[in-house]
């Protein structure tokens, strides 16, 4: 009998994409996941659409509508979702400019650079609008684990796929979750 | 030049009556902020050049006492106690009607440097509140036409010297006497006992009078006494914690007030049983009004041979008690914090054991009571401790006084042997529509009237004191909601399960509080709860989630009449998050907006 696999969709919202770096770090350890699992929608497939999974994993922070609407579908189409990395977990590096103003941030960049010319503030529709703070993803939808790490190492994350794939609760080593 | 050099003088002036003794430093910043109304950089270096100490060291003590400001802040000083009896009795409508008369914004400083009007944790004024503190002093029975007076008094700049004496009265509002306040007690008859019959007999006593602690922790005091006694050491402390700062209790005020004599001869009592010749009562900042009148109640005893050097003329019998002034930090009712607090440090609990009766004040053996303890030691010595035991319960002998406010006819302090019901005390002080009490403040425990047969005493309801009744008028979430901020304020951020919990906690509360939780917050808040509980520091951390989890078993309803149907709500208002890139890039296509109907889609 063959056992059906699960489904597993990731996607790097506002984040550096070095958890999903991480996760390709796994080097052959992909080879025994892609026996259990099947990916859906992720960087990995670059598949854009998405499907009923049993699990998503998201990196990244949420900064704007686009990572709104993407959070918003992944929590509504997968069974268990998984905040991976610091900037999912808290906001991480981009929520340092929660300390500022965004019309600071943003005339920072795009007014007072260097050899700008005709110097504004962008404004086309089709870019995703800025949240005025960067917000962890548990601030958005209800997240289910929350892995931490920046990024997680591949081993953490292999000890938490394969125990999580077994039915286990989730025990990370000492070692894969401090770094001191 | 002329400014600065007047102010490293004036600074001088105090560390030298001070001896220049770091120990003394809460107590320096105090003198020195009285003098200047704010503690600046400039300041915090002399006192630290004068006292041969860092200026970060200064710095950390004056940035973690609330009463202690690193920032400018008015010559008049108004802080409204703003725990849930003083709500209960209309603050909140008092608080702005005073910002907006004096023209000042709340918790800020109004340009002219006059004033400044905030909020503070309970005064102890529960019973006669709703209540303030000026300069430290306190303000009790507030109402509109004494705050217009205030205003007056404020702007014409008279100093506090000359307000009238009315608005600082604070009386006792004793309901219900038994053998501690019913009794006569004849100065010296203790110490006289003591002296007759020695320190051992005196210690059997206690044994027998199975006195505990009367903080609320219930530890048997002959215990505490004996480990000390027996701990090696020439030079050993008695200190008596009177810096009752859980909200709702205010006995220690009316000891201290009525009774000081009793609570220091209680103190003399154990420094002639353990072998110490010094004491010190440590007295909430909140209570500073009475420490002039408690100076000289020391002076007459010293006078009377009471206190002092060869007391009753017994050279081998010398002890003497200094006053210490907190500044705002509930954390210091903690013993071994208070200890910290005494050495001049900022208040931090300490890790324990090693215990204070080895390890305590300047690391000598110390015994921390409570004042109500002190104040039964000394009856014991004189009356015996069987006398004593007669009153109470198997396990928990004497009696116990009682701060009750909150919806009651008659608030006050009540006296009861230990083992009296919960209905007995509603009905003496005429609670008669009681949905819930508060026992032993926000970090004990809500009860509702399921509960009301259960018996005040160790074996069954422990508690400090603090009794505050909600009758059914009341929202019991807003005093949750009370507590939860109350523990933000008073957390001292040494460790992560409380700093960070205490917020937590606070922010499901506000977010249940406001309409906006869901059943997944109401599971999160019993699983934080569970962390703060097993995972923090101290007593404060570990009591700190007693409010909320007690009240999700007790009062279920108040909690999910309130719930949002879905599974989850968002923390914050995404499409108000929008609104400055809106207004920034002038866009009004349909993808600026994050409505309902997009938010809905996640939400089963």
């Amino acid at each position: 009998m063959i056992e059906s696999k699960l489904k597993v969709a990731t996607c790097s919202l506002c984040g550096c994409f070095g958890c999903h770096m991480s996760l390709l770090d796994l080097d052959e350890r992909l080879f025994d996941l892609a026996e259990k699992v099947e990916f859906d929608r992720s960087p990995l497939t670059d598949l854009k659409e998405l499907g009923e999974c049993d699990i998503g994993i998201i990196e990244g922070g949420i900064a704007n509508v686009e990572n709104v609407h993407t959070l918003l579908e992944f929590r509504a189409r997968c069974k268990i979702l998984i905040a991976m990395g610091a900037c999912a977990i808290s906001g991480g590096i981009p929520a340092m400019r929660n300390h500022y103003e965004l019309k600071d941030c943003l005339e920072e960049s795009y007014t007072r650079g260097i050899g700008l010319v005709d110097a504004q503030i962008p404004n086309d529709p089709e870019i995703p609008l800025l949240l005025d703070q960067v917000h962890p993803i548990h601030e958005v939808v209800k997240i289910d684990y929350f892995l931490p790490g920046c990024p997680p190492s591949a081993d953490t994350i292999w000890t938490f796929v394969t125990q999580l794939l077994a039915g286990q609760p989730i025990a990370l080593p000492y070692t894969q979750i401090h770094y001191d | 030049m002329a400014e600065s050099s007047t102010l490293a003088q004036t600074i001088r002036d105090i560390v030298q009556r001070h001896q220049k003794l770091p120990t003394r430093l809460l107590q320096i910043l105090r003198e020195v902020q009285d003098r200047l109304t704010w503690l600046s950089t400039e300041a915090i270096n002399v006192v630290a050049e004068e006292l041969g100490i860092s200026p970060a060291k200064v710095r950390s003590v004056a940035e973690f006492y609330s009463f202690l400001y690193t920032a400018p802040r008015g010559s008049y000083d108004i802080l409204f106690s703003d725990n849930i009896t003083d709500r209960m009795l209309g603050n909140r409508e008092l608080l702005h009607y005073l910002a907006d008369r004096l023209g000042v914004a709340i918790n800020g400083t109004r340009a002219d440097g006059r004033v400044s009007v905030g909020t503070t944790s309970c005064t102890g004024m529960c019973d006669q509140g709703p209540a303030a503190l000026v300069n430290g002093y306190a303000l009790t029975r507030l109402t509109k036409p004494r705050l217009d007076r205030i205003v007056e008094l404020v702007n014409a700049k008279t100093p506090l010297e000359q307000w009238p004496r009315e608005f600082f009265e604070v009386v006792s509002n004793i309901r219900r006497a038994d053998i501690l306040l019913g009794r006569h007690f004849a100065d010296g008859a203790a110490l006289r006992a003591v002296l007759k019959r020695g320190p051992e007999a005196i210690l059997e006593e206690m044994v027998k009078s199975g006195l505990r602690g009367q903080g609320g922790a219930g530890f048997k005091s002959a215990a505490k006494w004996q480990s000390c006694r027996n701990a090696p050491g020439e030079v050993k402390y008695v200190v008596c914690n009177a810096d009752e700062g859980e909200p709702g209790t205010f006995k220690d005020r009316v000891l201290m007030q009525d009774y000081a004599d009793l609570v220091f001869e209680g103190m003399t009592v154990c420094g002639r049983v353990i072998g110490a010749r010094q004491g010190f009562v440590y007295l909430r900042g909140e209570y500073r009004y009475m420490v002039d009148a408690l100076k000289a109640t020391l002076q007459r005893r010293r006078e009377a041979g009471l206190l002092g050097a060869a007391i009753l003329g017994d050279a081998s019998f010398e002890f003497d008690i200094d006053i210490h002034l907190g500044a705002g930090a509930y954390v210091c009712g903690e013993e071994s914090a208070l200890i910290e607090s005494l050495e001049g440090k900022h208040g931090v609990p300490r890790i324990r054991p090693p215990f204070p009766t080895t390890h305590g004040y300047l690391n000598k053996p110390t015994v921390v009571n409570n004042v109500e303890t002190f104040a039964s030691a000394a009856k014991i010595a004189v009356e015996g401790g069987n006398w004593f035991a007669s009153r109470g319960t198997a396990e928990s002998k004497g009696t116990k006084l009682l701060s009750l406010s909150g919806d009651c006819e008659r608030p006050g302090i009540y006296e009861y042997p230990f083992g009296v019901t919960v209905r007995q005390v509603l009905e003496d002080c005429g609670a008669r529509d009681a949905q819930g009490i508060q026992m032993a403040g926000p970090a004990g425990h809500m009860i509702s009237a399921k509960l009301f047969d259960r018996r005040i005493c160790f074996e069954d309801l422990a508690t400090g004191g603090s009794f505050m009744v909600f009758d059914q008028r009341r929202d019991i979430l807003d005093g949750i909601r009370n507590f939860a901020h109350f523990f933000v304020h008073e957390s001292c951020g040494f460790c992560t399960p409380c700093r960070v919990g205490t917020s937590l906690m606070r922010d499901l509360v506000d977010k249940v509080h406001t309409g906006h939780g869901t059943r997944a917050d109401l599971e999160e808040m019993r699983k934080l709860g569970q962390i703060m509980r097993v995972a923090s520091h101290c007593g404060l951390g570990q009591t700190a989630p007693n409010p909320v989890l007690d009240s999700l078993d007790q009062f279920p309803e108040s909690y999910e009449r309130r719930l949002r149907s879905t599974a989850f709500e968002p923390a914050f208002d995404m499409n108000a998050a929008l609104e400055q890139a809106r207004w920034l890039t002038g866009r009004t296509d349909p993808d600026a907006y994050l409505d309902e109907e997009i938010l809905s889609r996640a939400m089963p």
